[in-house]
This record gives C-alpha cells, structure tokens and sequence, in this order.
C-alpha cells in the first residue's frame, strides 16, 4: 500500500516534469515551436476528460465536440465582453460547457450502448447546426466569433487605456501567445492530470469501473448508478470546455467546426490510439495525432527531395513520389495506417505498446518481479 | 403471522403467451431458509427476477417487511436489505476479488449519492477490512489480488456470494449457489451458509442438489410450471407423490 | 398540394438513399458484430468504381480535327466510337447504368479481401478497436482515392433520355407544375428493388435464413455445425455490394468526391440506431421516416414558423425517438445496450 502511493507521486511528478520540459526533448522532433506545444496541452486536456467518462465506464460519447465548441464561445464571448485575461474565459468556458453536459448527459444517458453514443451525437450535431444558422447572433455563424474594436470591454475599459489595434489576450499582463502561453495551458494540464488521477484512485472511480464492469450487478449493489454517471460526464465536459477555452485563449476565434462530429470523433480515436483507461495513454494519443496533424503535414516534395538527395536522380524521383504520398495532404493516410497498426499489433494502444516493452527489457534484467509491478503501475 | 418478512401475493408474469408464473402465493418466515425447488423452466429463475424489480409482474404483489417492492427499481430494493446471488455468476470480471467485494460495501454506503472524487481508495481501511474479512469467510482471502475473471466457476459464485453478504442483507436470494462446483466445494458452501443462518437472516435457495436442499432448508416449496405445488416440511415435501410426478412430468417436456 | 407531393418524392427519395446505405451497415451490425468505420467509404468507391467504368469507356485517340483548317487541330475521340460508331457513344451514354455490372465483382473482390484480411479478427474484439481500426482503413481508402482521382468532384451524367424531368403532375392529373429529375425517380425505383431483393434473399433463400438465425443468436447457429464463418464473409460482400451499387447510382445525383462516404457515415449510423439495433426493417423504415420528415422541414412554409429547424431535424427526431422507446423503432433486446 505504501509503495502505491509512492508510485503515484513519482508517476504525477514525473508527468508534470516531462510536461513542462516538453520545449526541451520536443526540439530535436521539430515540435518544440509554441503553437503545437499548445495544442499537445490542449487537447491533452480534452482527451484526458474524455477518458473520465469513457475509460472509466465504458460508456462511449459522440457528442462531445460540442462542449468543446462551447468552452470557445464562452472564452471569445468573456473576452469580447469583459476583459482579455485568460481567467473568467477559462472559467467561463468551463461552467457553460458544464451546463451543456448537465443537459445533454441527462437525457442522454437515460440509454446505454450504441444508443447512448447516437443520442450525444445527436445532440452535439444539433448543437453545431444551430451554430452556423440560427444562433449567428451568439455565434457569427460560418465567419466565426471574433475580437472586434466595437466590443464594449467593460472591465478592461475601467482600468486599461484603448490601444490600437486589436488587444490581445493575457493573464495579468502576461500576453498568452508563443511560450507564455504554452506554459499557462501547460499547468492547468497537469493541474487536470492531478484530478484524473486523483479520481481514478478514488471509490468514485472504482464505481465508475465497476459499472464498466458489470452494470447489472452494479445495481444489485444498491448503487444508483444514473448520478455517478451523469457526474462523470460533467466532469468530462466541463474539461472539454476547459480544452474548448484554452484554445481561444492561445487565439481568441471560435468556429462552429470545433462542434462538429469529426471533433468529437477525434476525441475518441485519441483515447483509444493511447490505450482507454490508462491515466497516461489519451494524453500520450492526443499528442501523437497532433503531431502527425501538423509535422507530416507540413513536409512538402521540395523537402524530400533535400532529404533524399544523397540518391540517385531517377531513384530519388521515385522515392520523392512514393513517400509525398504520406506527407503533406497526404498525412491522413499515414494517420489511418497508424490506427490499423496500432488496433492490430497493440489492441491496447501506445500505453499497452510501451507496457510490452518494458516488460521485454525487464525479464532480461531480473525474470518477474519488476514486470508485473511495472504492469499495474499503468493499467490502472 | 408476526414472523412472516416476505409475501409474493398473486403473482403473475406471462413472456409472449407463455405462462412463466400463474398465480404464485408465498411466505417465508424470518431468519428461516426457504429451498424452491422443481424442474427446469418451471419459473423458479423468474420469481426471483419478480423479488428483486429485475422483472415487473403481470400482476401480484411482492411485499418485504412491510414494504411493497413491485415498481421499484433494483437499487432501492438492493437498498431495502435484499441481495442476490444470480444463477450464472454476476461479477466483475476485470477487477480485483478485493475490489469486487468492496463496491458493494461501497454502494451500501453511498449508494443514494454522495460525491467525493477526492477521497483516495486508501483511506477506506474500514470497508477494505470488511471485505478482506469476508474473503476469509468464504476463502478467498488468498486470491485477494487476482482479476476475478480468472477465477473458476465454483470460486466465481463463492465471490458472488461474498459481495452478497458484505451488505448485510435482510434477506438473500440463492439462484443456484452450488451448480458447477464440486462435492467438497458444495459441502464448504453449505457450511457457510448454515454459519450465517445463526445470524438470522432470512434465505431463499433455489437448489436442484437435494443433499443441499436437506442441510439447510427449514421449509421446501416445488414450483412446476409456474405453480406452488406444494409446500411444507422437507421430509413431507420429500414423500409427496404429486411432486414426484411434476418432476417426471417436467423432464418429458 | 403540389409543394407537399414534391416534398414527399424529395423525402422518399432521400429515405431511400439513408435506407440503403443503412441497410448494408446494421447487417454488418447484426450478424458479425461490427462497428463498421468504413462502410460509409466502401459507399464511396462504388461510386467511383462508375468513375473508372466511364474512364475506361472514354479512352481516346488524338485524331486531327477536319472541322478546323487553318491549323492542325488534334480532338480526342474515344475508342469506342472508332470502333462501333454511334452504338459505342450510347454505350458511353449509358455509362452509369452499365457501372453497377463493372461494380458488382469488384465490390465483391473488396469485400472478401477487407473482411478475411482485417475485420475478421475483430470480431471478439471491443466495438473500440472496432472503431478505430475500421475508422483507419476508411481514411486509407478515402486517401488512396484522392491520390489517384484528386480532390475535386467527378461529375457522372445520367443516360441523355433520362437526363431531363419526367412531367409526375401530368401523370397524376395535376397540372404540369409539377415535375421531378428522371434520375431520382429511377434511383427511388432502384432502391426499392434492392431492398426488396435483400430482403427477399434473407426470407427466401437457405443462406438467407442462417444469416438470421445468426443475427439471433450467433452462438447456437455456430453449434449446429455451419460454417457460419464462411456465411460472415458472404454477408460482407453482400453488405458491400449493396452499398456500392448505391454509391453507383447516385453519382448523377451528386459528383463522387474522396469524402463523400464520411457524410453519408454519421446519418446512415443515426439511421441504423434510430431504426433499432439489429433490426432490417428498423433500418429501412427510418431510412425513410427521417429522409421525409428532413424534406418537409426545408418547405419554407414550416422554416417561418420554426427558424433553422430544417437544420437539426433529423437529429431532433432521432432524439426524440430514442428517449421515448428505449430500442429506437424496432430494435431487440440485449444487442448492443452495454
Ligand atoms: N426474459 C425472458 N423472456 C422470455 N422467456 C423467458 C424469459 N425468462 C424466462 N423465460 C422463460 O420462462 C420459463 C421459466 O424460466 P426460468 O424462470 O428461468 O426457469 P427455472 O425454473 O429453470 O429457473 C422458461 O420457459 C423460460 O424459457
Ligand atoms: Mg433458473
């Protein structure tokens, strides 16, 4: 039991180092530059929320691109309205996306399965359509929320003098671009890892588990399962929204294509790449895909070329045409590649992958005994 | 009539034109064990389906300790002091035996909700001692730490059984509790069972092993095609011809 | 009167499209257990299998023009009018329809290579990776696809005689108001064909009648010594070419792009589950029920009263439905609640 808890700590401290080091060891992959460190912050925060409701109980949401859509309004909105601290947005963005879900779970969750996913999808679709039609007023439709120089302001009007141009976002003067930035979205991650953590080792979480489990007996146990649900998948949102925040924080805009069910399909393809149910892996598949997203993408023929060039002309040519399928436009087909690879050889994602791994070095060092604690430490 | 803690008046439950139950009327006496028995597809499953809200009746009545339980949901009838052990085993194959056994302790306590992510398993040494005493009870304490999916057959209803009797029930549902198990798995069963009837809970088994059925039953009740046929002491029970016949019966079917 | 007739044949028309898309996913669904991903993108290659089809048909010779004579004019003209004169540009005229022939082994060839070589390992796997590895091959396909056709959409002309509207007012003594494109009554037509075909296949034939005894109870099929393995991969090919042969038809109606099968994905799955897991007849008839309710929520009539609502309809429907019966139209109990 001691060395449980010992174990956690170093798993948290460890976490929260390798995160705030991330511009370090990030360097040599080339994704070390501010706006991608925010996205890996971001949308490990989306994934880890994500995994509160579907890791632990197994119940899957389709719908949840819609707090994440809500978590930006709100921040553009707070922006827009009050001040460009970084602060009530977040709060903000938060507590909107915790009512959507309050709403959106309790219905929804009045059905389990596939019907469960099909409602939150639902939902979520309706959300994004309202978007862009008869919610312009709220949303500006298809332009997208934006900052404008006519926004009133009002507590940054009491206390700042109007500059030119647009002002932009900032916590207490610290502006909230490039690394600054990073940093801020940075610790609320590991602010948000704490939590996931904290509830995974909780009865809350056991119960969540053991509704994964066994539903059915779960009732038996005299459990009303209905609010343990509908908690999770608040908590969930709400850090979706949180996620949904932070991105108009790092670049105060809000479209309603962050609500529409491909977001929400991401989501989902994160969590389940990095391994469902792990503390680490939604985090882990929630960087990996953005990594792809924006490396891959970026590379183009006259890059390769340069990487190639030590071939032959003719040879060089073929091998430009062959990989230039993979990069550029082509980075969703090295994505959908990855996901066949990874369901295959890893049925449990990444976290499964670097579990076997270890346990290969380890029973080369000393047979068992360091394997097998190794192996609970992270499939809890 | 004081003594008497469960009524089932009337009950009817029809499944698309067959008659699972037709009119089943039942006391069972407090702090006594009450065996059904009778053949297979004779509606001894389904009753306890109707006890326990998994099923509504047709119609009938099914009343606890004054208390009516038709219309409520499981978990307010689990809450209500009734627990059950399912004829195929209901457990939670992916977690540990010692988590298995202290959900439902769990569950007892917080069961109407009570929220507190924050509180770390850890500090629940008093449920964790619970359940670690009931493993020992029905011994299992070795095990502990393994997956329960892992276990056997026999060990898996020995575990469903545990995480029955760490809430402390009123009264206990026995779909079957020794199927599958071996003679001297059954035997440490009956053991365990005759243990807690000292501590005056009422039980209802339901058992085709007649051995089972005479080392702890006070009361039998044959139940063929939907009806009590008879019951009574278990030695009457045991003579009766039209129980007999009602077997023979049921096997041509 | 004539708006609401119209609205009807647009939602039938719809419907009919949602239906048998739907119709090949929650056979998927039903028999093997899976999650099918990409099923919207084999939706997709049918319809571009018509692409190839008419690419193959329009290989061309450059043949200097006679027409123009002040410079050396080269035009393409095709083999087959070389060949065949005007019975080989009707051949091309009727490229669409000639397609599903193309479509057919093809659909069947990729359907047995996707279901023996990828999804027949998941069969005991969570729905999970059935999602992530089937939602991998769709990106795959779509990708693959781009890369050889390009991003852009691939107009596909019906046939010249059907080209045009047919006068449904006159028909039905209405005034000549009311007309509707050919192509879309002929794809109505066409749907309601192979849905009665699937369904005739699946009442009247032996193997038909062991896929649904399989989709009960999949388990007491397999003891009674069938090879239901065997039957697993028919019914994917099946379920493939029923959507492949739609994704041929609709090319007129509108111009396949690599992505085409990801929009149809998420509304045939809100179809599948609105219409009840495991249920055929579920599928088809809110196939139906949600391609209307969708047509006549975009009469303007209905949008002044209810701003935006031809926008979330569908979706306000399936909701609905969903929280008032517990298994959507018809669906069973037990598939796919946990
Ligand atoms: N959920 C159900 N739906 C339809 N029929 C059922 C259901 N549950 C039980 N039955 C039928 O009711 C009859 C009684 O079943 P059951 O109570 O399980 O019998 P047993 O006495 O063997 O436990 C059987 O014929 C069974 O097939
Ligand atoms: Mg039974």
């Amino acid at each position: 039991m001691k060395q449980k808890l010992f174990n956690d700590t170093t798993l948290f401290l460890t976490f929260a180092a390798a995160i705030l080091l991330m511009p370090i060891w990030l360097a040599p992959l080339g994704a070390s530059y501010p706006d991608l460190l925010q996205k890996f912050a971001i949308y490990g925060i989306f994934a880890i929320g994500y995994n509160i409701l579907f890791g632990l109980t197994g119940y899957l949401s389709f719908g949840h691109a819609a707090f994440l859509g809500v978590g930006s309004y709100a921040a553009v909105w707070s922006f827009k309205l009050f001040t460009m601290n970084a602060i009530p947005a977040v709060l903000f963005g938060v507590f909107f996306a915790g009512v959507l879900a309050l709403i959106i779970g309790y219905l929804s969750l009045r059905r389990s399965g596939i019907y469960f996913s099909i409602l939150t999808l639902a939902f979520a679709q309706m959300s994004y359509n309202l978007a862009y039609s008869v919610l312009t007023p709220i949303t500006n439709g298809e332009t997208g929320l934006q900052l404008t120089l006519q926004d009133p302001r009002m507590i940054d009007a009491m206390f700042i003098e109007v500059g030119e141009g647009l002002p932009i976002t900032n916590l207490f003067g610290i502006k909230m671009s490039g690394y600054s930035g990073f940093y801020f979205c940075a610790v609320l991650l590991i602010i948000c890892f704490y939590i996931s953590l904290r509830i995974f080792r909780s009865p809350f979480g056991l119960m969540l588990r053991g509704i994964k489990s066994n539903q059915n007996r779960m009732n038996y146990t005299g459990l009303n399962t209905r609010p343990y649900m509908l908690a999770a998948f608040v908590i969930s949102g709400m850090f979706a929204g949180l996620a949904g925040s932070l991105l108009a924080v790092t670049d105060p805009l809000a479209g309603a294509e962050r609500m529409q069910w491909t977001a929400s399909g991401e989501v989902v393809l994160m969590t389940i790449l990095g391994g469902v149910g792990t503390l680490i892996g939604p985090i882990l598949g929630a960087g990996l895909i953005k990594y792809f997203e924006n490396i891959f993408s970026s590379f183009n023929n006259n890059i390769l070329h340069d990487f190639f060039s030590f071939l032959p002309d003719t040879l060089e040519n073929i091998v430009v045409q062959v990989t230039g399928l993979f990069v550029g436009g082509g980075w969703h087909l090295t994505l959908g590649l990855l996901f066949v690879i990874v369901v295959v050889y890893l049925p449990g994602g990444i976290v499964e992958g670097f579990q076997r791994l270890a346990r290969l070095l380890s029973r080369k060092k000393q047979p068992d005994k360091t394997s097998s604690s190794l192996k609970n430490q992270s499939a809890e | 009539m004081e003594n008497l803690v469960l009524h089932l008046d009337n009950i009817q439950k029809n499944f698309a034109g067959l008659r699972a139950l037709a009119d089943v009327n039942l006391h069972i006496e407090k702090g006594k064990t009450h065996a059904i028995i009778g053949p297979n597809g004779a509606g001894k499953s389904t009753l306890l389906n109707v006890c326990v809200g998994r099923l509504a009746p047709d119609s009938g009545k099914v009343i606890f300790d004054g208390d009516e339980l038709t219309g409520l949901k499981p978990h307010e009838i689990t809450q209500k002091g009734v627990a059950r052990v399912f004829q195929t085993p209901e457990i939670f194959q992916e977690l540990t035996l010692l988590e298995n056994t202290m959900l439902p302790a769990l569950s007892k306590r917080d069961g109407a909700f009570s929220f507190n992510p924050f509180r770390t398993m850890r500090s629940q040494t008093d449920i964790n001692d619970e359940a670690q005493d009931i493993l020992e009870d029905v011994g299992l304490a070795e095990q502990m730490k393994q997956i329960a999916g892992s276990l056997s057959r026999g060990d898996k209803r020995r575990l469903e059984l545990a995480m029955c009797l760490i809430l402390r029930p009123r009264l206990l549902l026995l779909d079957e509790p020794t199927a599958g198990m071996s003679r001297h798995d059954t035997n440490q069963t009956i053991e365990l069972l005759n243990k807690i009837k000292k501590g005056g809970m009422t039980k209802i088994i339901i058992e085709h092993d007649m051995h089972v059925v005479f080392s702890l039953a006070d009361k039998v009740s044959v139940l063929a095609r939907g009806k009590i046929i008879a019951s009574g002491l278990p030695e009457d029970v045991r003579g009766d011809p039209v129980v007999k016949e009602a077997y023979l019966g049921g096997a041509q079917e | 009167m004539d708006s609401i007739l119209i609205q009807l044949l647009n939602g039938l028309d719809k419907g009919a499209a949602y239906a048998l898309i739907a119709l090949g996913l929650t056979l998927v669904f039903g028999t093997l257990g899976i999650v099918n991903f990409a099923h919207g993108a084999i939706f997709m290659l049918g319809a571009f299998c018509a692409v190839t089809f008419r690419k193959l048909l329009t290989l061309s010779e450059k043949v200097q023009d006679p027409t123009v004579t002040l410079f050396a004019a080269y035009k393409e003209v095709p083999y087959l009018k070389i060949w065949f004169g005007d019975t080989g540009l009707m051949i091309i005229d009727y490229a669409v329809p000639l397609s599903i022939l193309f479509s057919i082994p093809i659909m069947i060839l990729v359907g047995y290579v996707m279901e023996r070589g990828l999804i027949r390992h998941f069969y005991k796997r969570p729905h999970a990776d059935q999602i992530l590895v089937t939602f991998g091959l769709a990106i795959v396909i779509q990708e693959l696809i781009k890369a050889a056709f390009g991003a852009n959409p691939i107009p596909q002309p019906p046939p010249d005689i059907v080209s045009g509207s047919a006068n449904v007012g006159l028909w039905l003594g209405l005034g000549e108001a009311l007309v509707y494109p050919w192509w879309r009554l002929m794809y109505l037509v066409f749907s309601a064909v192979m849905i009665f075909g699937v369904f005739s296949f699946l009442k009247y034939t032996t193997y038909g009648m062991v896929v649904r005894a399989g989709m009960w109870d999949r388990e007491t099929v397999g003891l009674l010594g069938i090879n239901i393995e065997r039957r697993f991969t028919i019914v994917f090919a099946l379920a493939a070419v029923v959507a492949g042969v739609a994704g041929v038809m609709y090319t007129p109606i509108l111009p396949p792009d690599y992505h085409m099968g990801m929009d149809f994905l998420v509304l045939s799955f809100v179809v599948v589950v609105v219409g009840g897991m495991g249920s055929l007849g579920g599928a088809v008839a809110a196939g139906f029920l949600l391609g209307i309710v969708q047509s006549f929520a975009s009469m303007n009539e209905i949008k002044d009263i209810f701003p935006g609502i031809d926008q979330i309809i569908i979706y306000l429907v399936a909701v609905v439905i969903l929280l008032t019966r517990p298994r959507g139209l018809m669906g069973r109990a037990g598939v796919m609640e946990d």
